[in-house]
C-alpha cells in the first residue's frame, strides 16, 4: 500500500514537473527546413532580447511531409504551439477544422495592409487566422556576362524575349535554364508568373472566379502558345532535367536566363561566380502595362491546443514588428515581409526585384485562391498540362481545355 | 484423462500476437472502416457507406487514374517479374558452380545495392541518367551509340520502364541470394548419380536443380508480387506524388499517398485515401490467393 502511495505521489510530481517545463516554451512548426539556421542564429535572438524567459524552438518538417505530418500532429494533439501557414485554401482548411486560432484584432495584425492578409482569411473576410509573414516574387534572373558579351538587353516583350534567346543558342549557350522533371515550376515560376501581363494580373484572376472568363480564353491560351515555342531554348533533354539541375546549370554560367521565384536569388548569391540581373516577366506587346506575380506565401498562426497562448501572442506581436520585418527581408533574401514598415532591402538583386512593385501591377499566383479547393485539383493539373506544354507533349489548346474541363466540373460560376 | 491447457504455447505467442494486433491487424480493420466514411469540411466523419468504391470506380476522373495507376502497376511487376528473377536465376546457377572464382565478392557485390536506402538509389541513377552531367551519354559514345541516347526518366513512353530498371538493378540480390540458397542445398548425390548416368549440366539443370527450387522461385513470384504492388518509395523519391511525365509512372502506392496526405495544394481525404488502401489491399490478397490456390499447392504436392 505504502508502496503504491509512493508510485502515485511520484507520477503526479512529475507531471507536475512537465507542466512546469512547457510553460515559457513555444515550438514553431515549419517547413522552411532551409532557414533553421537563420531562426537559431538571428531570428530567435533577436526576439530573445526583449523576451529573455520565453524559450523558442524552430522545429521545421521537409516541405514535401509537412503537410500530413503537422495534419496528422494537430489531430493527434501534439502539434507545435506556432504553426507556420501555407497561404489560402491549406490554412483555410485547418481554421475550419479548428486547428488554428482566431487572430482577429491580435495585436501586430494592424501592421499589415488588406491585400496581404488576404491569404489567410476566411472568404468573407470576416476572420483572420494567420499573421502574414512572408511574400516571394516571380520574374527572371539573367548572366550579366552572356548579356554584355552578346550585346543583349533584358527583353521588355515577348518578342524582344525570343530574339535575346535566339542570340544566346547562336552563341552556343543554353539560352535558358528550365526543366521539366520536376514539374512545378512549369506551373508556379512560368506559367502564372509570365502569364499575369497576358490575363492582366487580378483582372484575369477574379474573372476566372466570377464565372466571366474561362481557361480556353485566348487571354490564358496565349500563354501555354508561347511556353511552347520554348523547347528550342532549353538545354538538351530538358524533360528529365530537375529543378536542382536548373539551379546548377545557370549557377555554372551557361545558362544566359533562368525563370525563378525570388528565394532564388540567395541560392545563386551562394553559388555563382558572376554578377546576375533580374527582369520582370516581359509583356505581349510594347507599350502594355507589366504585371508581376507577388505572392504571399508564408504566415504565422497560434494552435488552440497549445498549453502557452499568451507567449504565442507575445511572439506574434513581435512577428509583425518592424524589427521582425527588417531581419527577415534582409536575411531571408527574396523573401518580402508583407507589413506596412518602410524596409530597406539591401541586396541589389533582391531590392531590383521588389522595386517591380513601383512600375508593375502585382497578383497572386492565378490558381491559389478558391481554384484549388477542388477535385480534381487545379495546382496539380497545372504542374501537369503546363510541363507537357512545355514539352510539346500536349497542344496550348489541349492544356487549355482540360484544365477548363477540370474546373467546370466543380465549380458552380464556371458551370455556366 | 484431461490435458493441461498448453499455457506456454499461449505465452509463447503472446508477444508477437499482441505487437500484430496493435501494430497490424486494428489498423489494417480501421482503415477498411474508414473507407466507408466520408470527411466534411468541419472534419467530421459520417458514414456513406460504398460512396467511396462506386466514386473510385465509377468518376471518370478517379477511374481513370485509379486503372492508370493499376496498368502501370501491372506493367511494373512484369517487367521487374521478367527480368529480375532470371537474371537472379542465372546469377545463382552461375554463382553456384563450383569452382567459381570469387563467387563470395560477387554476391557481395550484387547484394550491396539492396541495403541502400531507395532514396540514394533514385539520386544516384537520376544523376547518371542526367542529360546534363550523367555519365551515361559518355558511355554510350564509347561504344558508339551516343546518338541514342534519351532523357529515358523525362519521357512518357520510358520512364516506367527506366523506374522499373532501376529497382530491379537495386533489389536483384535478394531473388539471387533465396535462389541460390536452394540450389546449393540440392543434395550432391542427386547430381553426381545423374552426372554419372551421362547427363550434361545443362540437362542437369533443366530437369533436375529446377524443378527442385521451384518451390523457392514460387516464393520469389509472390514477394516481387507483394513487393511491387505495395512500390512507392522510388517513384516518390525520384519522380514526386504526382508520378511524372503526365502521370506516367504513377503506381497505386503513389495514387493512395496523393489521395490519404494530399500533394502540394491538393488537400488529403483519409476516407477516400482508405477506400483507395482498401482496394489496393484487396489486390494483393486475391492475387497472393490465387497464387496460393492454384500454383503453392501444386508446387508442394510436386516437391513432397
Amino acid at each position: 500500500m505504502q508502496g503504491n502511495r509512493f508510485i502515485r505521489t511520484a507520477l503526479c510530481a512529475a507531471l507536475l514537473a512537465a507542466g512546469a517545463a512547457q510553460a515559457g516554451n513555444l515550438t514553431i512548426e515549419s517547413w522552411r527546413t532551409d532557414d533553421k539556421a537563420l531562426w537559431e542564429d538571428v531570428l530567435l535572438p533577436a526576439f530573445n532580447k526583449k523576451h529573455p524567459d520565453v524559450k523558442v524552438k524552430f522545429a521545421p518538417t521537409a516541405p514535401t511531409e509537412y503537410d500530413s505530418s503537422l495534419q496528422t500532429r494537430l489531430t493527434g494533439g501534439t502539434a507545435g504551439d506556432l504553426i507556420t501557414c501555407r497561404p489560402f485554401d491549406k490554412s483555410l482548411d485547418l481554421f475550419k477544422k479548428g486547428y488554428l486560432e482566431n487572430l482577429n484584432g491580435k495585436s501586430g495584425m494592424q501592421n499589415f495592409p488588406e491585400s496581404a492578409k488576404v491569404a489567410w482569411e476566411t472568404d468573407d473576410g470576416k476572420n483572420a487566422f494567420c499573421m502574414p509573414m512572408g511574400a516571394v516574387m516571380h520574374g527572371f534572373l539573367y548572366n550579366k556576362k552572356i548579356f554584355q558579351e552578346l550585346n543583349l538587353q533584358p527583353p521588355k516583350t515577348t518578342a524582344e524575349l525570343h530574339k535575346v534567346l535566339e542570340a544566346a543558342k547562336k552563341a552556343g549557350k543554353v539560352p535558358m535554364a528550365l526543366g521539366t522533371a520536376d514539374q512545378w515550376e512549369a506551373n508556379q515560376i512560368v506559367f502564372t508568373s509570365i502569364g499575369a501581363p497576358y490575363w492582366k494580373g487580378e483582372e484575369g484572376r477574379k474573372a476566372l472566379i466570377a464565372g466571366k472568363a474561362k481557361f480556353t480564353d485566348p487571354q490564358f491560351v496565349a500563354v501555354w502558345d508561347e511556353m511552347s515555342k520554348w523547347g528550342p531554348y532549353l538545354a538538351k533533354g530538358y524533360s528529365a532535367q530537375t529543378y536542382a539541375d536548373t539551379q546548377n546549370l545557370f549557377a555554372s554560367g551557361k545558362a544566359a536566363v533562368v525563370p525563378v521565384g525570388s528565394w532564388d536569388i540567395s541560392y545563386y548569391n551562394q553559388n555563382a561566380k558572376f554578377e546576375f540581373g533580374a527582369f520582370p516577366p516581359p509583356v505581349p506587346k510594347a507599350g502594355d502595362k507589366c504585371y508581376i506575380s507577388d505572392h504571399p506565401d508564408l504566415g504565422m498562426g497560434v494552435n488552440p491546443k497549445s498549453k502557452n497562448k499568451e507567449d504565442a501572442y507575445k511572439f506574434l506581436t513581435w512577428l509583425g514588428s518592424q524589427e521582425f520585418a527588417d531581419l527577415y527581408t534582409n536575411k531571408v533574401t527574396g523573401f518580402y515581409s508583407l507589413s506596412n514598415h518602410l524596409i530597406s532591402v539591401k541586396d541589389p538583386v533582391a531590392k531590383q526585384m521588389l522595386d517591380w512593385r513601383k512600375s508593375c501591377a502585382s497578383t497572386i499566383r492565378l490558381n491559389a485562391q478558391i481554384m484549388n479547393r477542388g477535385e480534381p485539383n487545379m495546382e496539380n493539373g497545372l504542374w501537369n498540362v503546363s510541363s507537357q506544354d512545355l514539352n510539346g507533349k500536349m497542344s496550348p489548346k489541349d492544356a487549355a481545355a482540360k484544365i477548363q474541363s477540370d474546373f467546370a466540373k466543380w465549380y458552380k460560376p464556371q458551370q455556366k | 484423462m484431461k490435458r493441461a491447457f498448453p499455457w506456454h504455447i499461449a505465452v509463447f505467442l503472446a508477444p508477437a500476437f499482441l505487437i500484430y494486433t496493435a501494430f497490424s491487424a486494428l489498423p489494417l480493420l480501421d482503415t477498411l472502416r474508414l473507407g466507408f466514411f466520408t470527411t466534411h469540411d468541419s472534419g467530421q466523419q459520417t458514414f456513406v457507406g460504398l460512396a467511396n468504391y462506386i466514386k473510385l470506380l465509377t468518376d471518370p476522373d478517379w477511374s481513370a487514374a485509379f486503372w492508370n495507376a493499376m496498368s502501370n502497376n501491372f506493367k511494373f511487376f512484369l517487367i521487374v517479374m521478367f527480368v529480375q528473377n532470371p537474371i537472379a536465376l542465372l546469377l545463382a546457377a552461375l554463382l553456384s558452380m563450383h569452382g567459381v572464382r570469387g563467387a563470395k565478392a560477387y554476391q557481395t557485390l550484387i547484394f550491396l545495392p539492396t541495403l541502400l536506402s531507395v532514396v540514394i538509389i533514385g539520386f544516384i541513377w537520376q544523376l547518371i541518367l542526367s542529360p546534363l552531367w550523367g555519365v551515361s551519354e559518355k558511355l554510350l559514345g564509347f561504344v558508339g551509340l551516343a546518338d541514342y541516347f534519351h532523357p529515358w526518366l523525362g519521357d512518357e513512353a520510358t520512364a516506367l520502364i527506366t523506374l522499373s530498371l532501376i529497382s530491379v538493378w537495386q533489389f536483384v540480390g535478394v531473388p539471387m541470394m533465396l535462389l541460390y540458397a536452394s540450389l546449393i542445398a540440392i543434395p550432391d548425390e542427386i547430381i553426381d548419380a545423374a552426372r554419372i548416368e551421362g547427363a550434361s549440366s545443362w540437362h542437369i539443370f533443366w530437369t533436375i536443380r529446377l524443378p527442385l527450387i521451384l518451390p523457392t522461385l514460387g516464393l520469389v513470384t509472390i514477394l516481387t508480387f507483394v513487393g511491387n504492388f505495395n512500390a512507392f518509395d522510388l517513384v516518390y523519391a525520384v519522380k514526386g506524388a504526382i508520378a511524372g511525365p503526365n502521370y506516367s509512372t504513377d503506381l497505386l502506392g503513389t495514387f493512395f499517398y496523393r489521395t490519404f496526405f494530399g500533394y502540394q495544394s491538393q488537400i488529403g481525404s483519409p476516407t477516400m485515401g482508405a477506400a483507395v488502401a482498401t482496394t489496393m489491399f484487396l489486390i494483393i490478397l486475391s492475387g497472393v490467393g490465387v497464387y496460393f490456390y492454384f500454383i503453392q499447392r501444386k508446387l508442394q504436392r510436386f516437391s513432397f
